[in-house]
C-alpha cells in the first residue's frame, strides 16, 4: 500500500458515508430508480473533472471549463443534431485550439489561470453565437444514451466507472500517461531526457478538451436542451472534483478515480440536503463545507504521515 | 565522418573528444581550452575545488550546455557542437546522474525508467521496467530491498539515489557506454558506496566508461584509472592514476588558504563572549564569534541555520530590534528581490528600524543606502538602477549591506559566497572580522575551504548531524574532508 | 540623496523629449489608458455627438468604478505572486450587500450601520477565507472557493433570492453626481489613492511587493510574511463587501446574481492594468484605465451594432493577447 492508496482512500470513505446517510434516511434511493435519479446529473460532472484534472496533472489550471462545456453543449443541441459533419468538425476544431493552448501556455511562459480566464470569455460568446437564447434539442442517439435502461445497473452508476477505469488505465498505467504526470512532477527531468514539454502539456489539453466535449454531449443528453450558461458552474466544481478524489494542485499527484468519486461526491452532496429536508439554499454551501471538512480531514492523515 | 563504424564500442574510438573547448557566461569564463579524450574501459576521476569548473565539464560532456568554442565529438563523429549534442550524447549511451536528483518524485520507481527510456517497448512495458530495474539495482547494490512499484517521494533520499544510480546503469534499447556521476555517493553510507565503487571497476571491465566527480580523493584513488584535475576552468593535470600520490594530487589541486598568516593572527586576539546560541543539535556560537558550518553540500547545514533564522524572527510582526539576519547564498532564491532596485534590496531587512512610523522615511533611507554603497563599495553609479543591472558578486554585496545595516547581534550566512570574485571575496572576509570584533556573532556556512579556514570553530555536518567540532588549529582542510566523509573512511 | 534626484533631473532634462516619451511608454499601464482612449473614440464616432461625448464618459465612470474597488483589493491579493487569487469576491459582494440592504429595510436612518454591516462581512468573509489558507494549509484558490459556496448559500438563505430595494438616500447617492462627476467614481478615486497610498509609500506595500517576487526570500530578509498576507486577504474582502454595499444601492437592491460578473472582471482589471500576474508588481493607475477599457469596449460594440456574443468573443482575445503581449517583457528581465 503506497501513498496513492493513503489518498482514495479519503475519498471512497467520504462517498461512502454521504451514500450511507441517504440510505439510511430513504431506503427508497436504494433502487436502480433511486441511484440513476442520484447520479443523473453526475456524469457530464465526472467528466469535466476528469478535464480539469488533466490540466492540474501538467501543474496548470482551467478556469474556462464551465464555458467551454457550456460552448460545446451548445454546440451538441445546433450542429449535431442538425448538421452532423458540421457539428463533429467544430468540436473537433475546439479541442485542437485547447490542445494549441496547452501549447502557447507552455512556450510563451504564459500564466494559465490568466489564459484560460480569457478564453472562458470566448467560449461564452461563441456559446451565445451559436445559441442566443436557450433551446436547441439533443441528437436523438444521445438522448437514446444517455436515458437507455441497462440491466442491473443504471447508466449513472456504470458511466462514472468507465470513465474512471479508462482514465485510471491511461493515466496511471500507460505509457503516455507516466510521461504527462512526470511533467507534472519534475518538468526539468523530462526536458532533460530530450521530450519536448510542450507536445506533452498540447496533448494533456488535447484530452482535457475532448473530455470537455464529452460532458457537454452528456449534458444536452440529459436535459435535451442547451443554453450558453449552462454548464457555467462546472469550472468550480471541476476543481473541487478534483481536489475532493485527492489531488493536489502541483506535482502531477492526480488520481481519475478519486477525481470520479469526488465528483459524484459533491453531486450526491446536492441530493443528501433534499433527503435531509434541509433547504435546498444550503445546496451549494453544502458542497464548499464538503471540500473544507475533506481538505482539513486530510490534513490530519499528511500530518500524521510526516510524522511516520 | 571518415569513421569505421565497426571499431565504435571497439576500444579503438573514443567514446567522446573534446577539442579546445571554451564556456563563457558573459564576461566569466568557466571553461578555457579543454582537451579531453575518453576512451572504452575507462574510469576518469575529476576533482577540483569548487568553482574549478568540474560541472560545466560535465555538462558539456552529456550535451546540456553548448560550448562557446571548440569541438565535442561523439563517437569520433565529428560535429559543430550546439543544441543537437544532448541528443547526440544520448545516442553515444551516454548517461548522467546529477547531485541535485532528477527523478519525478510523483512517479513509481520503475516509472521513472520510462523518463529516460525513449524508445521502450510498449507491450507490457510495466512489467518490462519493473524487471529492468530490479535487475540494474540487484547488480548495482546487492542486497538492497527498494520496491519498483513504490513511490520516489516515499523513498529515503538514500534509496532515491540509490534508484537514480540504477537507471543510469540499467538496459535500454542504448545501452551505457559512458555514465558521468557527480558525487555520486554524497548520500549514500559506506557499505552502499563500497558496493558502487566495485560495479564501477566491473563495469569498466567490461568495457563501460565512467567519469567520476568527488570530492573524497579515498574513492578517487580506488577506482580511478585516470585522474583528471581542474583548477579555474581548466585541466591542469591528466594522467594515469598511478602516477598521482593523495599528497601529489593535493597539491595538484592547489591550496586554497589565503594569507595564513593574517587568519591566524587575528583568531589569535579573539576573545569571546557568552554564549549566545545553542540549538538542539548542539550548533552554538558565543558573542562575536565566526562559526563555520562545513560538511558536504545538502547534508542539513542549510535546514540548521533556516531553522536558527526561523525560531528566532516572528512570522507575524516585524522587530525594530531583530534578533538575527540571514544572508542568502543562493540569490535568487533566498535573496533577490528580481523587481527593485538596488536601494529598495538594500534597506529592506532595515525598513522598520529606520522610519520612525508605518511610512517608508525615504530620506534615511537614501542615507542608508548610500552609506553602504560607499562602504561595501557597491559598483554602480545609480542606485536606483535594478538590482539585476549588478553582476552576481555585487548582487552578493547588496545582500550583505542588507544584513549588516541592521543592528541584529547575529548574523546567519548561507553559503553566501557563490558566484563571488576573489577580490571581493578579501574585502567580505575584511567585513566580517571587523563586525565581529565589534561583538556580533556569525553562523557561516560554506562549501569553499578557504572560507571554512577563516572561522574561529568549525562544525561539520554529515547526514544532517554534526559530526565533529573542530576549534583554533584543528580547523583543517584534511580534518574537514575526514568528518565529512567519516563513515566512509572507517568501513573502508 | 538630493545629489542623486538633481543628478536624475539633469539627466532627464538631457535626455529630452524623446527619451521622456520612451519612459512614457515603458509603464505598463500606458497601454490601457491608450487602449481605453481609443475605443472612446472609436465608440464617439457612432454615437451621435453632442451630449454624447460626456454622457459617454459619465457612464463608463460610473460602471467602471465598482470594477476599480473590487479590482484594488484582487490586486492587492494577486500581488502576492503565483496562487494567490481570490475567488469568493462575488460571493462576499452578494452577501454583503444582501446582508445591509436587509438590515436597512430601506430605512435611511439605517446608513451608517448599514454600512458597517456591509464592511463587517466583508471581514468576516476574509478572516474566513485566511483561516483557511493558514490554518488549514488549503492553497488559496481552493480556500476562497470552497469559502464562496458557503457564502453564497448564506447569501442565498438570508433573503430567498428576493429582491430588497436599498433606502432611497443611498440610491441616490450611487446613482448621482457631484460637481459632474459620478459619487461612485470619486467613492472609487478615494480607494484607489489610498491603495496607490500603501503602495507606494508605505513599509507594508514593500512587504507585499516583496512578498509577491519571492516569499521566501521576503521571510529571510525579515519581513513578516503571514501577518502582510493577513493583512491582504482581509482587505481584499472588506474591499468586495463595500463593493457589494455600493453596487446593491446603485442598481436598485441585492440580487443573487449581483457579484457574478465580477470574479473574471477583478482579474481582468488588475491583468490588463498590468500588474504582473506572477507578483510583486502592482499597477494602481493601470486598474482605472482596466476598468474603463472593458466598460468602453463593451459599449463601442454595442454601438457598432455587435450583440453579447462577439462582445464577449473580443473581450476574451484581448485578455489573452494582452497577457502575451505582457510576458515576453516579463521574460527579458
Amino acid at each position: 500500500m503506497n501513498r496513492d492508496h493513503v489518498r482514495i482512500l479519503l475519498p471512497v470513505m467520504s462517498l461512502v458515508i454521504l451514500l450511507g446517510a441517504v440510505f439510511y434516511m430513504q431506503p427508497r434511493a436504494m433502487s436502480y430508480f433511486g441511484l440513476n435519479l442520484l447520479f443523473n446529473l453526475a456524469v457530464p460532472v465526472a467528466l469535466a473533472t476528469i478535464a480539469q484534472m488533466m490540466i492540474l496533472m501538467v501543474n496548470d489550471i482551467d478556469l474556462s471549463i464551465g464555458a467551454f462545456v457550456s460552448f460545446c453543449a451548445c454546440v451538441t443541441a445546433t450542429f449535431v443534431q442538425s448538421d452532423p459533419v458540421v457539428g463533429y468538425a467544430i468540436l473537433l476544431a475546439a479541442i485542437l485550439l485547447y490542445a494549441a493552448m496547452g501549447a502557447v501556455i507552455h512556450a510563451r511562459g504564459l500564466p494559465a489561470i490568466v489564459v484560460t480566464l480569457g478564453m472562458s470569455f470566448f467560449w461564452a460568446g461563441m456559446a451565445i453565437l451559436i445559441l442566443p437564447s436557450p433551446g436547441g434539442a439533443a441528437p436523438g442517439w444521445l438522448r437514446v444514451m444517455m436515458t437507455a435502461k441497462t440491466p442491473f445497473l443504471p447508466v449513472a452508476i456504470i458511466a462514472p466507472i468507465i470513465i474512471a477505469l479508462t482514465m485510471h488505465y491511461f493515466v496511471k498505467r500507460s505509457a503516455l500517461g507516466v510521461l504527462l504526470r512526470g511533467v507534472g512532477g519534475n518538468e526539468q527531468a523530462m526536458e532533460r531526457s530530450g521530450w519536448s514539454v510542450m507536445v506533452l502539456k498540447a496533448i494533456a489539453y488535447g484530452i482535457a478538451g475532448l473530455f470537455c466535449v464529452l460532458a457537454g454531449m452528456a449534458l444536452v443528453g440529459l436535459t435535451t436542451s442547451a443554453d450558453a450558461n449552462i454548464a457555467l458552474r462546472y469550472t468550480l466544481l471541476s476543481i473541487a472534483g478534483v481536489i475532493l478524489g485527492g489531488g493536489e494542485f502541483t506535482g502531477g499527484r492526480v488520481s481519475p478515480i478519486g477525481a470520479v468519486i469526488g465528483a459524484l461526491t459533491l453531486t450526491l452532496a446536492a441530493s443528501f440536503l433534499s433527503f435531509l429536508h434541509l433547504s435546498p439554499d444550503w445546496q451549494i454551501g453544502a458542497q464548499g463545507a464538503i471540500l473544507i471538512l475533506v481538505l482539513a480531514v486530510r490534513l490530519v492523515f499528511t500530518r500524521r504521515e510526516a510524522l511516520v | 565522418m571518415g569513421v569505421n563504424r565497426k571499431l565504435i564500442g571497439t576500444g579503438e574510438v573514443p567514446i567522446i573528444t573534446l577539442t579546445d573547448i571554451g564556456v563563457s557566461f558573459g564576461t566569466v569564463k568557466a571553461l578555457t581550452g579543454i582537451e579531453l579524450k575518453i576512451m572504452p574501459g575507462e574510469c576518469v576521476g575529476v576533482v577540483g575545488h569548487n568553482g574549478a569548473g568540474k560541472s560545466t565539464l560535465v555538462n558539456v560532456i552529456n550535451g546540456r550546455l553548448s560550448p562557446t568554442g571548440g569541438d565535442v565529438s561523439y563517437n569520433g563523429e565529428v560535429s559543430k557542437a550546439d543544441f543537437r549534442n544532448a541528443q547526440r550524447a544520448r545516442n553515444a549511451g551516454i548517461r548522467s546522474v546529477f547531485q541535485e536528483l532528477s527523478l519525478c518524485p510523483n512517479l513509481t520507481v520503475l516509472e521513472n525508467l520510462r523518463i529516460p527510456y525513449r524508445k521502450m517497448p510498449l507491450r507490457n512495458w510495466r512489467g518490462k521496467a519493473a524487471l529492468a530495474v530490479r535487475k540494474s539495482l540487484d547488480a548495482i547494490f546487492p542486497g538492497n530491498r527498494i520496491d519498483p512499484y513504490r513511490v520516489v517521494d516515499d523513498l529515503p533520499i538514500a534509496e532515491r539515489q540509490m534508484v537514480e544510480i540504477a537507471i543510469a546503469f540499467s538496459r535500454r534499447d542504448m545501452d551505457a557506454r559512458l555514465v558521468i556521476l557527480d558525487e555520486p555517493t554524497s548520500s549514500l553510507d559506506g557499505a552502499i558506496a563500497d558496493q558502487l565503487l566495485g560495479y564501477i571497476r566491473r563495469f569498466c571491465a567490461e568495457g563501460g566508461s565512467i567519469i567520476f566527480v568527488s570530492h573524497m580523493l579515498g574513492e578517487i584513488f580506488d577506482v580511478a584509472t585516470r585522474i583528471v584535475v581542474m583548477k579555474d576552468g581548466r585541466i591542469i593535470a591528466n594522467d594515469d592514476a598511478r602516477n598521482f600520490t593523495r599528497a601529489s594530487l593535493v597539491t595538484a589541486m592547489g591550496q586554497v588558504v589565503p594569507d595564513a598568516a593574517e587568519v591566524t593572527e587575528a583568531k589569535k586576539k579573539q576573545v569571546f563572549g557568552a554564549e549566545v546560541i545553542r540549538m538542539e543539535n548542539g550548533l552554538n556560537a558565543r558573542k562575536g564569534e565566526i562559526v563555520g558550518l562545513a560538511g558536504l553540500a545538502g547534508h542539513g547545514q542549510a535546514e540548521a541555520l533556516a531553522r536558527c533564522f526561523l525560531e528566532q524572527s516572528p512570522d507575524w510582526r516585524a522587530s525594530r530590534a531583530p534578533a538575527v539576519v540571514f544572508v542568502a547564498g543562493d540569490r535568487s532564491r533566498d535573496g533577490v528581490m528580481p523587481l527593485w532596485s538596488i536601494m529598495r534590496n538594500l534597506t529592506l531587512q532595515t525598513l522598520v528600524e529606520f522610519s520612525r512610523n508605518f511610512l517608508v522615511d525615504r530620506k534615511a533611507e537614501g542615507r542608508l543606502a548610500k552609506e553602504w554603497h560607499r562602504k561595501i563599495g557597491i559598483k554602480t553609479d545609480n542606485l536606483e538602477n535594478p538590482i539585476l543591472s549588478l553582476s552576481g558578486g555585487n548582487q552578493q554585496k547588496v545582500l550583505f549591506a542588507r544584513a549588516l545595516a541592521s543592528s541584529a547581534p547575529i548574523v546567519v550566512m548561507d553559503d553566501p559566497m557563490r558566484g563571488v570574485d576573489v577580490g571581493t571575496k578579501k574585502e567580505v572576509y575584511r567585513m566580517i572580522r571587523d563586525e565581529a570584533e565589534k561583538g556580533r556573532t556569525f553562523l557561516w556556512y560554506s562549501t569553499e575551504t578557504d572560507e571554512i579556514l577563516e572561522c574561529d570553530r568549525v562544525f561539520v555536518f554529515r547526514d544532517g548531524k554534526i559530526s565533529a567540532e573542530l576549534n583554533g588549529d584543528e580547523i583543517t582542510e584534511e580534518n574537514m574532508l575526514r568528518a565529512s566523509f567519516e563513515m566512509q573512511e572507517t568501513s573502508q | 540623496m538630493n545629489m542623486l534626484t538633481r543628478n536624475n533631473r539633469l539627466q532627464i532634462a538631457k535626455r529630452g523629449f524623446k527619451d521622456l516619451v520612451g519612459a512614457m511608454l515603458r509603464k505598463p499601464w500606458i497601454w490601457a489608458y491608450l487602449a481605453a482612449g481609443i475605443t472612446y473614440l472609436a465608440t464617439l464616432l457612432v454615437v451621435s455627438i453632442g451630449g454624447g461625448a460626456w454622457a459617454l464618459l459619465y457612464a463608463a465612470l460610473t460602471f467602471a468604478s465598482f470594477a476599480v474597488i473590487v479590482g484594488v483589493g484582487q490586486m492587492f491579493v494577486i500581488t502576492l505572486g503565483p496562487g494567490n487569487v481570490d475567488l469568493s469576491i462575488p460571493a462576499t459582494m452578494t452577501l454583503a450587500g444582501t446582508l445591509a440592504l436587509k438590515f436597512m429595510e430601506t430605512d435611511g436612518a439605517l446608513v451608517l450601520p448599514g454600512l458597517l454591516i456591509a464592511l463587517g462581512v466583508g471581514l468576516a468573509c476574509g478572516l474566513f477565507n485566511f483561516s483557511l489558507i493558514l490554518l488549514l494549509r488549503i492553497p488559496p484558490i481552493i480556500a476562497t472557493l470552497s469559502s464562496s459556496f458557503l457564502f453564497q448559500s448564506l447569501a442565498i438563505w438570508s433573503n430567498r433570492g428576493l429582491r430588497i430595494k436599498p433606502p432611497q438616500i443611498l440610491a441616490d447617492f450611487t446613482t448621482g453626481g457631484t460637481f459632474g462627476i459620478p459619487n461612485a467614481a470619486l467613492v472609487a478615486l478615494l480607494v484607489s489613492i489610498l491603495a496607490w497610498f500603501v503602495l507606494e509609500k508605505a513599509i507594508v506595500g514593500r512587504w507585499i511587493s516583496a512578498a509577491g517576487q519571492n516569499s521566501r526570500a521576503a521571510r529571510l530578509g525579515g519581513v513578516p510574511v503571514n501577518a502582510v498576507r493577513f493583512g491582504v486577504y482581509l482587505s481584499c474582502a472588506v474591499l468586495a463587501g463595500f463593493t457589494g454595499f455600493m453596487l446593491a444601492n446603485f442598481s436598485g437592491g441585492a440580487n443573487l446574481n449581483m457579484g457574478a460578473e465580477y470574479m473574471l472582471m477583478s482579474i481582468a482589471v488588475v491583468v490588463i492594468g498590468g500588474s504582473s500576474i506572477a507578483g510583486g508588481n502592482s499597477n494602481v493607475p493601470g486598474i482605472w484605465a482596466a476598468a474603463l477599457f472593458m466598460f468602453l469596449i463593451v459599449s463601442m460594440l454595442n454601438s457598432y451594432g455587435f450583440g453579447a456574443g462577439v462582445r464577449l468573443i473580443l473581450t476574451g482575445m484581448i485578455i489573452v493577447s494582452v497577457v502575451a503581449l505582457a510576458s515576453k517583457r516579463g521574460h527579458k528581465i
